[in-house]
């Protein structure tokens, strides 16, 4: 495929039957030899970036017939077949699993959103004694690391009788700090005119948070929802010091497990893998400028 | 914020505005928020403090014992195992984090066709939990795995990249880096958006080549964000627990020497004879150093500037 191939369709055709242009940002016209650099670039990049994902569901998809370790290696899979799907299910219960992360995950956004909207509409908007400090003390906790007090975390969670189970799990991330500080911020940036509106209307606080000021920031709180899903689904040190029994397990930590006892089936753990990562780029393609959003804003409040 | 400079905090008449408000209930908004954060991470944090001044276990209280677990670190191999990884962790994946994301950007940075698949593309591993994407390496670099037949295939010969303890720790680094690429590009990209073109064409013009234009026009322009990254990425790269854990596995590799600290941290704490005073002793030297990197970043970019 030339570069000029791929190029071609995406250019509308304009009246005057000029060869396409392509252009940078600022409107100038990039040249042919460099364009086909970059893509080149891209290309190797993307080898780089995906096909670690690429080499993995086609593991996942070889049959048991099929010589996984050959070399040069079989990129593509002779007989591709959902079979290692069925035994992972029959090995570790993957499906219980996916539902455990689904709840922390799904718990976790609910809490987060909720949690750091209400706090930080009062950060914001609230006044009342102690709001400096309480700023200060959401700003504190963003700073703890938290692998350093993951144990008293653990010990924290026996003294409630909440280890071992998924509330557990959710419930030390469940109003991120960073998320409401993130939420003031928002609710910073709206004009207090339409609130101040409301209030000489008679609009009483609660009204004035539900109604004026969070529709105004759903953009932001898509945001905390996005990462905090994410995060849930994705975390791993907690929930392998939190969970010691089998049927709790996240998808992480049943991966973990899977590795661990059937190491040597690799067909079994690639498909494994791809069950835990598949909904993720599912909502990442979905989702795509929310993420970027989000990284964007982390880095400017970092 | 810059959007609406009015005054939102400042306002003269604000308290005839919020009398109207009962005054408990900026308390119930902040309420949820502040109990997690109080019970779950402030609480911990302190007894962290507190715990590392005792001998306290998973399932028993624990006594004073002064600095006992502190003098106990200083003549523990483990410890030294772990605190030299994880310092190599640093000095060898922030470097990395700096420069190679703002590459990357710079790749991505021009709206050619198809770009805005390559940025997404680009960003899976962020996305992927650190679970899989250890997995997916230890297959890759597995004695019979992908990379190493790919080296055969040239001639090289197959590799003992996860069984030596050097290029385990080597490999694991790779994946943090990996992992960590689309991301920091996305926090560069921001920032290369607001550099102004005309320092560009002006370099141009005055016959800088492309090199040289990164050198003087750009990298200039978006050092405070390499500043940003290099205080997130070594923090971070600090407290490895995951790639390592994963790659080595939950011994730490050969002898137990790819052992990073936040790894002996939930090795000697966690399971029911776990040493909590000891751990939590550990965690605090995790917390000093998190907090020293963060000041030496930010005083070396100090230094730089004036």
């Amino acid at each position: 495929m030339s570069v000029l191939e791929k190029v071609r369709p995406e250019r509308p055709v304009t009246a005057r039957s000029r060869p396409p242009r392509v252009t940078d940002e600022h409107g100038r016209r990039v040249r042919v030899g460099e364009l086909a650099l970059r893509y080149l670039l891209l290309l190797a990049v993307l080898a780089l970036t995906v096909g670690p994902f690429g080499w993995q569901l086609s593991t996942s998809l070889k049959g048991t017939t099929e010589d996984i370790y050959s070399s040069p290696p079989g990129f593509l899979p002779a007989h591709p077949t959902v079979h290692n799907y069925t035994r992972v299910a029959d090995t570790i219960p993957v499906w219980d699993y996916a539902l455990n992360s689904l709840k922390v995950a799904a718990a976790n956004v609910v809490t987060n959103c909720v949690g750091s909207a209400l706090a930080g509409y009062a950060l914001a908007r609230l006044r009342f004694r102690g709001r400096r400090v309480t700023t200060l003390v959401f700003v504190l906790a963003m700073l703890v690391p938290v692998e350093g007090i993951v144990i008293a975390q653990f010990t924290t969670m026996r003294e409630l009788g909440l280890n071992n189970t998924l509330v557990g799990v959710v419930l030390p991330g469940a109003i991120g700090a960073m998320n409401v500080l993130l939420m003031r911020g928002a609710f910073r940036g709206l004009p207090y005119e339409i609130e101040e509106a409301a209030y000489v209307d008679g609009a009483d606080v609660w009204q004035r948070f539900l109604r004026i000021a969070l529709p105004s920031v759903k953009g932001t709180l898509a945001v905390v929802a996005i990462f905090a899903f994410m995060g849930a689904w994705d975390d791993f040190l907690w929930p392998l010091i939190v969970l010691s029994d089998p049927s709790k397990f996240t998808l992480t930590i049943g991966l973990n497990y899977l590795h661990g006892t059937f190491a040597n089936d690799e067909r079994l753990v690639a498909a494994g893998t791809v069950i835990a990562v598949a909904p993720l780029i599912a909502l990442f393609a979905c989702l795509q400028r929310y993420f970027f959003r989000g990284v964007g804003e982390g880095a400017v409040k970092g | 914020m810059a959007a609406t400079p009015v005054r939102v905090r400042g306002r003269a008449p604000a308290g005839t505005r919020i009398r109207r408000q009962l005054p408990v209930s900026p308390w119930l908004f902040a309420a949820p928020g502040l109990l997690v954060t109080g019970a779950f991470v402030l609480y911990p944090f302190f007894s962290t403090l507190v715990n590392s001044f005792t001998d306290r276990r998973t399932l028993l209280p624990g006594d004073f014992v002064g600095l006992a677990n502190f003098r106990e670190l200083l003549h523990d191999d483990m410890f030294w195992t772990g605190l030299r990884n994880s310092t190599l962790y640093v000095l060898v994946v922030v470097p990395a984090l700096v420069v190679l994301p703002l590459l990357l950007a710079l790749l991505v940075q021009k709206n050619i066709p198809g770009i805005t698949f390559f940025r997404a593309a680009f960003y899976t591993p962020v996305v992927a939990s650190i679970v899989v994407v250890g997995l997916i390496w230890v297959w890759l670099l597995d004695e019979r795995g992908l990379v190493n037949s790919l080296l055969e295939t040239v001639g090289i010969g197959r590799v003992g990249f996860l069984s030596d303890q050097w290029l385990l720790l080597l490999s694991a680094m790779a994946v943090t880096v990996w992992k960590g690429l689309g991301y920091y590009m996305i926090i560069y990209l921001a920032a290369l958006a607001n550099v102004p073109r005309e320092l560009h064409e002006a370099a141009a013009v005055d016959g800088a080549g492309p090199v040289r234009r990164f050198l003087t026009v750009t990298v200039p322009a978006v050092r405070s964000t390499m500043v940003l990254v290099a205080a997130l990425s070594s923090v971070a790269a600090f407290k490895v627990f995951s790639e390592v854990y994963l790659m080595a596995g939950p011994d730490g590799g050969p002898a137990g020497e790819d052992t990073t600290l936040v790894m002996l941290v939930q090795r000697t704490g966690t399971g029911l004879t776990g040493r909590v005073g000891y751990a939590s002793a550990l965690s605090v030297v995790v917390f000093v150093v998190t907090v020293a990197l963060m000041l030496l970043v930010l005083r070396a970019d100090r230094r730089e500037e004036s």
